[in-house]
């Protein structure tokens, strides 16, 4: 799951600073989980920019088969005005 | 069971002679009895402990109700219990609301309860206590099994109602929070009788649904009766069954339902549980912004530091390696004075040798040999001056000799411009011509050098025409 996977990204490169940081390791291991670092870097905010903002609704037909029906914010604000506007 | 009349008895009886006419049979007089009871009895409010509860196969709930003193037959029957919210248990206090029945077949009497309510607590935070008490010895709520949200959901599922301010509430954090979060929503009613398993199926069907990476079910404050559904033991084991977390978020924050034991996470309110689902999406890129100039910064100062102890190294490179040069350089001197010594030597030994060989000339027999040679040689030169002397001094009368011997010779007679011929090869002196034949050759000597010639005639010879 993309989820666990920026987590554990994140995690990694949080790994990585510190480990930097700390200087304490030989250079051509430093040069090595530098690009590490570099690379997941972009990866996560690769992850975090492709996906596209989405509200579905898990709807039932007649013969119990489910399927998604998209709906927006602003279909949802007509429903209830009372809120927030 | 029979009794006896005392005789001195005068007082009117029941069991007078009289009144005998009027045998009753037993179920006569249970009939009366109950006649007599229940029309008086018909809407009693009762106050007792519970005890003795029974309830077999029929569903049909038996029990006693009792004080100090006394206690009386209940019977729940299996309809009314079943609007029952929480179970009648042993020593429980409850006011209950029913009528008095006779049960004919034993002749007993007793309460039909058709509600009632625990004394003290009300029935819905009872049937509460009592459900979380059995959910929770099922291992339901147990905090092992709660599980951790996901950081970064791509999708997030919510049972709500779609009317709800909750709803709203929260599509407008997630929306502030995460753009990027994709939200898959179940609608359903929040509150009412038919709201429960409506609720528990949503949850069950989104869980299956594999769309999504957590879920939120909740809606807005409201009475306890409006939150109740959110107790519904179909709902708490629908959030346990769970594949995906879940997240709860019912009412306000003082608000606390079973959903909230049994979900992976208990919000205070719909908004809370959007921020707990959701990260900001913009403090993670300001994050990983400051993670990857945190790392450039640190590996600039590494590579700084490797640079610098790199000449660190090298310094104390140089500073070992100076004494080796110097020692290179002692040994350099050390070679070239050896060799030095050895050609020094070697020309020492040399001039020795030929010192030797001179002496050795010097006293040697070469040299009595020289100076025999020179003796030899002085001796020479006087005896060629002695010979030259002595031929020059026979050399005059010699020369006078060869002066007139001169003068008679040939050759001065040539010098005068004679020839002599000679036959060749013989060489005779050709004194007569016929000594030689036309044709033949012969040498002419004059003074200087000779000639040869042909004779070509001779005049008055045997030849001549």
């Amino acid at each position: 799951m993309a989820a666990v996977k920026f987590e554990q990204a994140m995690a990694r490169l949080e790994t990585i600073v510190e480990e930097l940081e700390r200087g304490e390791l030989p250079l051509d291991e430093s040069l090595k989980i530098f690009e590490e670092g570099i690379r997941l870097s972009k990866t996560c905010l690769k992850m975090l920019n492709e996906a596209e903002r989405k509200v579905e609704i898990l709807v039932q037909d007649r013969d119990g088969k489910r399927s998604l029906r998209a709906v927006t914010l602003d279909d949802m604000d007509g429903d209830q005005p009372s809120s927030l506007s | 069971m029979s009794m006896r009349l005392s005789p001195s008895s005068h007082q009117p009886s029941l069991f007078q002679p009289e009144t005998r006419a009027r045998i009753l049979t037993v179920s006569a007089l249970t009939a009366l009895i109950r006649s007599h009871l229940e029309e008086p009895f018909r809407d009693i409010w009762l106050e007792g402990e519970v005890s003795n509860v029974r309830m077999p196969a029929s569903g049909h709930v038996y029990f006693t109700l009792k004080d100090e003193a006394s206690q009386i037959r209940a019977i729940l029957f299996r309809l009314a219990a079943q609007q029952f919210r929480f179970d009648l248990r042993e020593g429980l206090h409850v006011i209950v609301r029913g009528r008095l029945s006779v049960y004919e077949p034993r002749g007993d009497y007793q309460v039909v309860v058709e509600y009632a309510e625990p004394k003290g607590i009300g029935a819905l935070q009872l049937a509460f206590e009592q459900l979380k008490e059995r959910l929770a010895g099922e291992g339901l709520f147990d905090p092992a099994k709660k599980r951790p949200l996901p950081f970064l959901p791509k999708r997030v599922g919510i049972v709500s109602s779609l009317a709800g301010a909750a709803l709203h509430d929260m599509l407008v954090v997630m929306e502030r929070r995460c753009p990027v979060a994709h939200v898959v929503l179940a609608p359903v009613p929040v509150q009412g009788a038919e709201a429960a398993p409506l609720i528990a199926e949503a949850i069950a069907a989104l869980g299956a649904s594999q769309l999504i990476d957590v879920m939120i079910v909740g809606r807005g404050g409201g009475s306890l009766e409006d939150l109740w559904c959110f107790n519904d033991e179909r709902v708490v084991r629908a959030i346990a069954a769970s594949p995906v977390p879940v997240v709860s978020a019912v009412g306000h924050e003082t608000d606390v339902t079973l959903a909230d034991f049994a979900a992976d996470y208990r919000a205070p309110t719909p908004s809370a549980a959007a921020e707990a689902v959701v990260p900001v999406l913009d403090e993670l890129v300001a994050q990983i912004g400051d993670r990857s100039a945190r790392l450039r910064r640190a590996m600039g100062h590494r590579i700084e530091l490797a640079r610098r102890s790199c000449l660190v190294i090298q310094g104390r490179l140089r500073e070992r390696t100076f004494p080796i040069y110097r020692q290179a350089q002692r040994l350099d001197d050390a070679w070239s004075r050896l060799q030095a010594k050895v050609v020094r030597d070697l020309s020492d030994r040399r001039h020795r040798v030929q010192e030797l060989s001179h002496g050795i000339l010097a006293h040697g027999p070469h040299q009595a040999v020289r100076v025999l040679v020179q003796k030899v040689t002085h001796l020479q030169v006087r005896l060629r001056d002695h010979m030259t002397v002595f031929l020059s001094r026979r050399r005059q009368p010699l020369a006078r000799l060869l002066g007139q011997l001169h003068s008679l010779s040939p050759l001065a007679t040539l010098q005068r411009g004679f020839s002599v011929l000679q036959t060749l090869p013989q060489g005779a002196v050709v004194r007569r011509a016929d000594q030689v034949r036309v044709g033949e050759m012969i040498k002419a000597t004059v003074a200087v050098g000779h000639l040869l010639c042909q004779v070509r005639e001779i005049p008055g010879g045997p030849d001549s025409a």
